[in-house]
């Protein structure tokens, strides 16, 4: 069976599964937070905590249709070849039904968290030395540096105005923080590449993230 | 409170999966210490998930979702944790001991001055030379200037210099063209990292004769 005939098989067992409607918690979430609706989005963060409540397999179904061909793509652009690239969406789909029960839609949507553990993945691949981990339970020890409720929420009020966003982009912009994501490059590697100075492209990030509205507007 | 943060560039690098070894761990370290880093990572990490959402897609391999379906309850593997005793979980943050995988009581201090010891931690896979560095409560350390880009992350205690005071979780940028002498708070040793891309300069005449500065 395919993601999409296993999502069309619960269809048809339970009436309005998939039919794209966002939960009552997801639209109640984004109206006290006063961000724009994102219908999909909250599907895709619904599917991820159906399969973390019950181990549902339609909603996986649902997030492999969305997400598998864009993890691949996001492997390739980094330079993998189609097989390996194959094999690194597989694993990473497989950890995102592992991991499922870690995910918290107050922090993070559904795309950038299943973006952290793909990062991951070419990561542990393609380095030599995998990516250093951060313990949780020991964050939660310091009390002062626990984030604040307000951040979280300001943070989701950001990401969900992020995608309309990004369109305010300059193309110089863009370029730069495409090659950071999707070809494996730091600052100083594009600062190389493009001909340009560090310091340019340092700007250049600032200045997009500031237009996000992700940073405060530099100072400069 | 953390008064001193990483340079945004480098939360950047890491939260993008691009950073070199030495950044990232000095990010990771940094951020066990500090909530509005991890919020400037995770703000970044969502710029990646609004990118990923818009990449045309690759279609997968003929087969992959059952594949994938059919390796879902495969048992996991877990690796096992290494243990680490009291003194090292409170004095190093997570990713720092994952790294050292060893616990501070084995490590071998070397005294470099009356005042100041370290453990030399060899190089990451991107060539900067790790150090642990320990100035004696209430003392100074003599001037030196960095050549290439040197970052210090303070671990235990706090010390102070001509840009301000350090403490726990804080880092500093060197800066080749700033000579600085910390002196640690008194009551308790301070501990750092050091992270330097290029060999260490002394300056002054006082350091070419490589003796220390005490105060
Ligand atoms: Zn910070």
């Amino acid at each position: 069976m395919n993601p999409g005939e296993l999502v069309e098989y619960m269809r048809a067992a339970r009436p309005g599964f998939g039919t794209g409607e966002p939960s009552l918690t997801a639209v109640m979430m984004n109206v006290a937070a006063g961000a724009p609706e994102n219908p999909v989005e909250d599907r895709l963060c619904d599917c991820v905590e159906a399969i973390a409540a019950a181990g549902d397999r339609a909603a996986f179904a649902e997030l492999f249709e969305h997400f598998a061909p864009r993890l691949k793509a996001f492997v390739m652009r980094a330079g993998a070849d189609p097989e390996t690239a194959e094999e690194l969406m597989q694993e990473a789909m497989i950890a995102v039904w592992r991991k499922a029960a870690s995910f918290d839609r107050s922090r993070a949507s559904a795309s950038t968290w299943i973006f952290t553990i793909v990062r991951n993945k070419r990561i542990d691949r393609f380095r030599r030395a995998s990516r250093p981990q951060i313990d949780p339970a020991e964050v939660e020890l310091m009390t002062e540096a626990v984030e604040t409720p307000d951040m979280i929420v300001a943070r989701g009020q950001a990401e969900a105005r992020l995608r309309d966003s990004l369109t305010s982009l300059s193309e110089e912009q863009i370029s730069v923080i495409r090659k950071a994501f999707f070809e494996d490059k730091s600052h100083s590697v594009i600062s190389d590449e493009l001909g340009l100075p560090l310091g340019t492209v340092k700007s250049r990030i600032r200045l997009a993230l500031a237009r996000l509205r992700l940073i405060l507007e530099p100072e400069s | 409170m953390i008064a001193h943060h990483p340079p945004l560039e480098l939360l950047f690098d890491y939260a993008a999966g691009v950073s070199a070894e030495s950044a990232s761990l000095l990010a990771a370290s940094h951020l066990v210490f500090c909530r509005e880093c991890r919020d400037r990572v995770a703000r970044i990490e969502a710029l990646g998930g609004a990118m990923i959402d818009r990449l045309p897609g690759e279609a997968p391999a003929a087969g992959a979702f059952e594949a994938v379906l059919g390796r879902l309850d495969e048992p996991e593997e877990i690796l096992p944790q290494p243990e680490f005793d009291a003194v090292t979980r409170t004095i190093l943050p997570s990713p720092l001991r994952d790294y050292l995988n060893a616990d501070l009581k084995d490590l071998k201090w070397r005294r470099r001055s009356l005042v100041h010891e370290e453990v030399p931690l060899g190089r990451t896979e991107d060539g900067a030379k790790l150090t642990l560095l320990k100035i004696h409560a209430g003392k100074g350390v003599l001037n030196h200037t960095h050549k290439g880009e040197e970052f210090t992350l303070v671990l235990q205690g706090g010390y102070s210099d001509a840009d301000g005071h350090y403490g726990r979780g804080d880092v500093a940028v060197g800066d080749p063209s700033v000579t600085h002498r910390p002196v640690a708070d008194p009551g308790e040793d301070c501990i750092c990292l050091t992270v330097v891309q290029g060999p260490l300069h002394f300056t002054g005449l006082v350091g070419r004769i490589i003796n220390p500065f005490v105060h």
